[in-house]
């Protein structure tokens, strides 16, 4: 099992599948979501971590965050919700044991960095500027999960061009956004961070969700409310990352439900550069290789010579040749 | 031990009762070493409502013909597709997964279970005995209905039942047996409801005596990636699914 599987994801890729958001070169345009990869070695057993175009590590905060009380999780049709609320042991415990473990595979940690403060936004990235092998930041303005900070940051324009200013100020290399789904309109943020200084938008981060038990009349989540993701939430993302990639000139990174090659291509025709894979590790952990062979089986079949022909290649219906974003 | 992801063959669904099924399934490799404790985390195809996969604790392995069994419980629509596979179907399995049991010293002890919270037990027992350990076992249930031929436990060591009916048995719950005041055990072993093994800790606290228990929590992974299993101990925050779901009760801050 193991051995055949292991021969059929080392095809020699015919297509060219680098890729390029901000400073960052990506060997394919597969990258696994923050929150759902660990720090990368918690898949080493199931496949080679080192093919992926990059990983978006844990959440990353200024010190030690215990996360919510449990339940923490609620499964739902076509995915789940979780109120982990940025469970990690600090930036200064990421520098001194877990960079010193990563630091060597060949592929791109980009840290995923949360506070409640812009100074604590700042703090961790200024701190992780200093790593050699850590090539870039994702700001995290949109976790639902935490009381305060978090997706008050993105769902807040003024508040998320400060903090992305302000981090910009200080972080020298690639600075991705990560933004919140729950805004009403993508464009304005879109637009308002990239002049803020960001070399790149990620979307989506989860939705706010709620679970209920009806028999036993109580919320399933410990926090009430959660963070939905997984393939329910996919239409939604695609929305969004079309809407952003027509809003703004830098590299739009897609994510939100996607479990196969065909979900990652998707949200490339909408205007994705790259994409990343969260909820779809948690069933099948070695997903990504198959979707880094689906996509480059894809580019061959279709004739493409590189998958950044791929990005925006949607065909329009006649007449909506032109983004109009829609206000609701 | 490497952890895999395989297809493993259906080869026997055995309806045990109204509530619990046996499925035996086989490797075409041979098995990783699997220690009572572990569990596995199986993909339910076809299943509208099971997106994730469902944990299940190894029942019992037989190494040599490379099969694996799990003992389980319907309690909803995953667990009912499963119980409805026919032989010759492919289940997938992300294994083994989890801290198994550990051996203190000492030769007697006692392995104390409620409902399906017998499915480690067996495993467990075996090993016991394989270092010259001996096992009893006390298993409670809610009524003759969970009940199943308990042979396979017989063959390791004594049994004792208990019914909450009183159907089958000892009338009432596990912790009122009078076996757990017996003082010639050197440490015990807990699955089953929360409450049950509050009560079994509780009883091995006031003798001194080492006592482990298997947690359940809602896991989206199994593996430590996306801590949503985790649980406040008395030495800070775990992951049910990779620092346990075996844990010492010493470490156990108790929910109920
Ligand atoms: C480490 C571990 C080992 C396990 N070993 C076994 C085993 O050997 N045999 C066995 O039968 N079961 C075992 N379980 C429990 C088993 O995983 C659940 O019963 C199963 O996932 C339910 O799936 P379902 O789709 O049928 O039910 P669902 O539709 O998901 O749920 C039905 C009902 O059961 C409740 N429920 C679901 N999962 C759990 C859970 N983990 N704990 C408590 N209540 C739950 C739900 O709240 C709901 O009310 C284990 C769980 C863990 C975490
Ligand atoms: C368990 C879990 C933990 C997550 N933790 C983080 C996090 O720490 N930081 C972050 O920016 N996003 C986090 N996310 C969001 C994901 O990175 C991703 O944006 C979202 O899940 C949508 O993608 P998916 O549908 O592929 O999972 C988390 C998601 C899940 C399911
Ligand atoms: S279930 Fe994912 S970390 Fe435990």
């Amino acid at each position: 099992m193991l051995g055949r599987a292991r021969i059929k994801y080392q095809t020699n890729h015919m297509a060219d599948l680098t890729v390029h958001i901000g400073g960052l070169e990506l060997k394919n345009p597969v990258t696994t979501a923050s929150g759902c990869f660990g720090y990368g070695p918690e898949f080493t057993d199931f496949m080679d971590i080192s093919r992926l175009g990059g990983i978006f590590v844990k959440g990353t905060t200024g010190g030690l965050r215990e996360g919510n009380p449990y339940p923490r999780m609620a499964e739902t049709h076509s995915g789940m919700l979780n109120s982990v609320g940025l469970q990690n042991k600090g930036v200064d415990y990421f520098i001194d044991h877990i960079y010193p473990a990563i630091k060597d595979y060949k592929t791109n940690f980009i840290v995923n960095v949360s506070g409640s403060t812009i100074d604590e936004y700042v703090e961790v990235a200024e701190k992780l500027a200093g790593l050699e092998k850590i090539p870039g930041i994702e700001l995290n303005i949109s976790c639902p999960n935490v009381k305060e900070g978090g997706m008050v940051f993105g769902t807040h324009c003024p508040s998320a061009v400060a903090v992305t200013e302000a981090v910009r100020k200080i972080f020298p290399k690639t600075l991705i956004v990560k933004l919140s789904p729950n805004v009403t309109s993508v464009p304005e943020f879109a637009k308002a961070i990239e002049g803020a200084g960001a070399d790149a938008l990620s979307l989506i981060n989860t939705l706010l969700a709620m679970a209920i038990d009806a028999e036993k009349r109580k919320p399933v989540l410990a926090t009430v409310t959660g963070g939905l993701s997984g393939p329910a939430i996919k239409p939604v993302a695609l929305r969004m990352v079309w809407e952003a990639y027509h809003s703004v000139s830098i590299p739009v990174i897609g994510i939100g439900g996607i479990m196969n090659a065909t979900d990652a291509i998707e949200f490339l025709l909408a205007g994705a550069a790259a994409i990343q894979i969260g909820t779809a590790n948690f069933i099948d952990p070695a997903v990504s290789m198959k979707v880094i062979n689906g996509i480059d089986d894809y580019l061959v079949r279709h004739g493409f010579s590189s998958v950044r022909e791929l990005t925006g290649k949607l065909e329009l219906p006649g007449g909506f040749n032109r983004f109009r974003p829609k206000t609701f | 031990m490497k952890k895999r992801i395989e297809d493993l063959r259906l080869i026997e669904n055995i309806r045990l009762n109204d509530e619990y099924f046996e499925i035996v399934l086989i490797s075409g490799h041979p098995l990783p070493e699997i220690l009572p404790g572990q569990f596995a985390e199986v993909r339910v195809d076809g299943s509208e409502t099971t997106f994730l996969r469902r944990p299940f604790s190894f029942f019992d392995t037989e190494t040599e013909k490379q099969q694996v069994r799990l003992l389980i419980q319907i309690v909803g629509e995953g667990t009912q597709r499963l119980s409805e596979i026919k032989p010759g179907t492919f289940l997938n399995l992300i294994y083994p997964l989890g801290r198994s049991f550990s051996l203190p010293e000492g030769k007697k002890f006692l392995l104390v279970a409620g409902g399906v919270g017998i499915a480690p037990m067996l495993l467990l027992g075996k090993w016991l005995r394989a270092q010259d350990r001996d096992p009893v076992f006390l298993f409670g249930f809610r009524s003759h209905r969970q009940f199943f031929e308990l042979d396979r436990f017989e063959a390791l060591g004594e049994v004792y039942v208990t019914t909450e009916d009183g159907s089958l048995g000892v009338k009432g719950l596990v912790t009122a047996h009078p076996l757990l005041a017996d003082e010639g055990f050197s440490g015990i072993y807990t699955c089953g409801p929360e409450p049950m093994m509050k009560a079994v800790a509780h009883v091995a606290a006031e003798k001194n005596l080492f006592c482990e228990a298997s947690l359940e929590n809602t896991m989206a992974c199994g593996f430590g990636a996306c801590l949503t299993c985790a649980r406040q101990t008395t030495e800070g925050v775990k992951m049910v699914c990779s620092d346990g779901p075996v844990l010492n009760t010493k470490q156990i801050i108790w929910q109920t």
